[in-house]
């Protein structure tokens, strides 16, 4: 048996190695990750559930502007991770001018969903929807609607915040490409949440006629 | 980590990502177009969850590279959390309570 293999196997049991062969950084933002899955499914089940439970439940969600704006949001949102993938990919091939490029152009993609977002809300806060009343039917339209889309869209905007602080330090060399991965398994794990949100909010509600 | 993912993916990796970003594009427009075709309400929600899942998963395990990870990883975080998940659909019956109770007249 070599040395590297004894050191190997102590380690492990000693709490010093790493089981999961990723960095502790990363198994941290995975746990975050299933955490804030639970977080967001607790949400969308009690949306569904208020839905399906008031039968005068709005649907005011007409083809244009808000299915059309929904949709174009979840391409921008899909395109962002994309731009995010290659962001890592430029990381740890060492291209830091590269990395940071795409970085800045995942964000822009994060900014523009949100600016979307917050068009659509202004649309139904004239059309005369709040939280606790609306002028189609169920008051809880409004709470659990701006409640389930207003968390998302914190988790954007925080997301935007924390990918541009990676990449101002990983351009100044503070960071590692591993923080980069890590901050993009943030950005692909909102962009997943909106996977959910989109059909469940937007086309279950949509205005046929 | 880094050597092990550039390995993983060779030289032709950012296609294949571009592959995967189609398929959720794709799935998108189809999920739209479903929107629109007069389906019964219990089968248009069981198409859209189920497009949906096929693109959760394609994100988790080609963009987050769970993948690419060891199984023991995903055998600790998958499982629990569509647990956690499923557990919780079981309130539903009580929200259909309220259309047998008659009291709603439409």
């Amino acid at each position: 048996m070599s040395e590297s293999d004894v050191t190997m196997t102590e380690s492990t049991w000693s709490g010093g190695g790493l089981p999961y062969a990723i960095s502790s950084k990363k198994l941290g933002m995975w746990l975050f990750i299933v955490a804030d899955s639970i977080t967001f499914g607790a949400m969308l089940v009690a949306y569904a559930y208020l839905r399906v439970a008031s039968p005068d439940w709005p649907i005011p969600f007409k083809f244009t502007p808000s299915i059309v704006n929904a949709t174009i949001m979840t391409f921008v949102l899909l395109s962002s991770s994309i731009t995010m993938v290659a962001a890592v990919q430029a990381a740890q091939a060492g291209r830091i001018a590269a990395c940071v490029r795409w970085m800045a152009a995942t964000m822009f993609g994060g900014i523009l969903f949100d600016i979307l977002h917050i068009r659509e809300w202004l649309g139904l806060i004239h059309e005369g929807v709040r939280l606790f009343q609306n002028p189609w039917g169920s008051p809880l339209f409004g709470a659990s609607f701006f409640s389930l889309t207003g968390l998302h869209m914190t988790h954007v905007t925080l997301g935007v915040i924390y990918l541009g602080i990676v990449a101002t330090g990983f351009g100044r060399k503070k960071f590692s490409a591993i923080d980069v991965e890590v901050s993009g398994l943030y950005w692909h794990f909102v962009d997943l949440v909106w996977m959910f949100i989109f059909p469940l909010v937007y086309l279950i509600s949509a205005r046929i006629h | 980590m880094s050597s092990v993912a550039a390995h993983a993916h060779g030289s032709s990796g950012m296609s294949w990502f571009m592959k995967v970003w189609g398929c959720l594009l794709i799935l998108t427009a189809g999920e739209v177009f479903l929107t629109y075709e007069q389906l019964r309400l219990e089968l248009m929600l069981t198409l859209l969850m189920g497009i949906s899942i096929v693109k959760a998963a394609l994100i988790i395990a080609y963009f987050m590279h769970l993948r690419y990870e060891k199984r023991s990883l995903f055998l600790t975080l998958i499982p629990v959390l569509v647990f956690v998940l499923v557990m919780m659909v079981v309130i539903f019956p009580d929200s259909f309570r309220i259309h047998s109770l008659g009291l709603v007249t439409h």
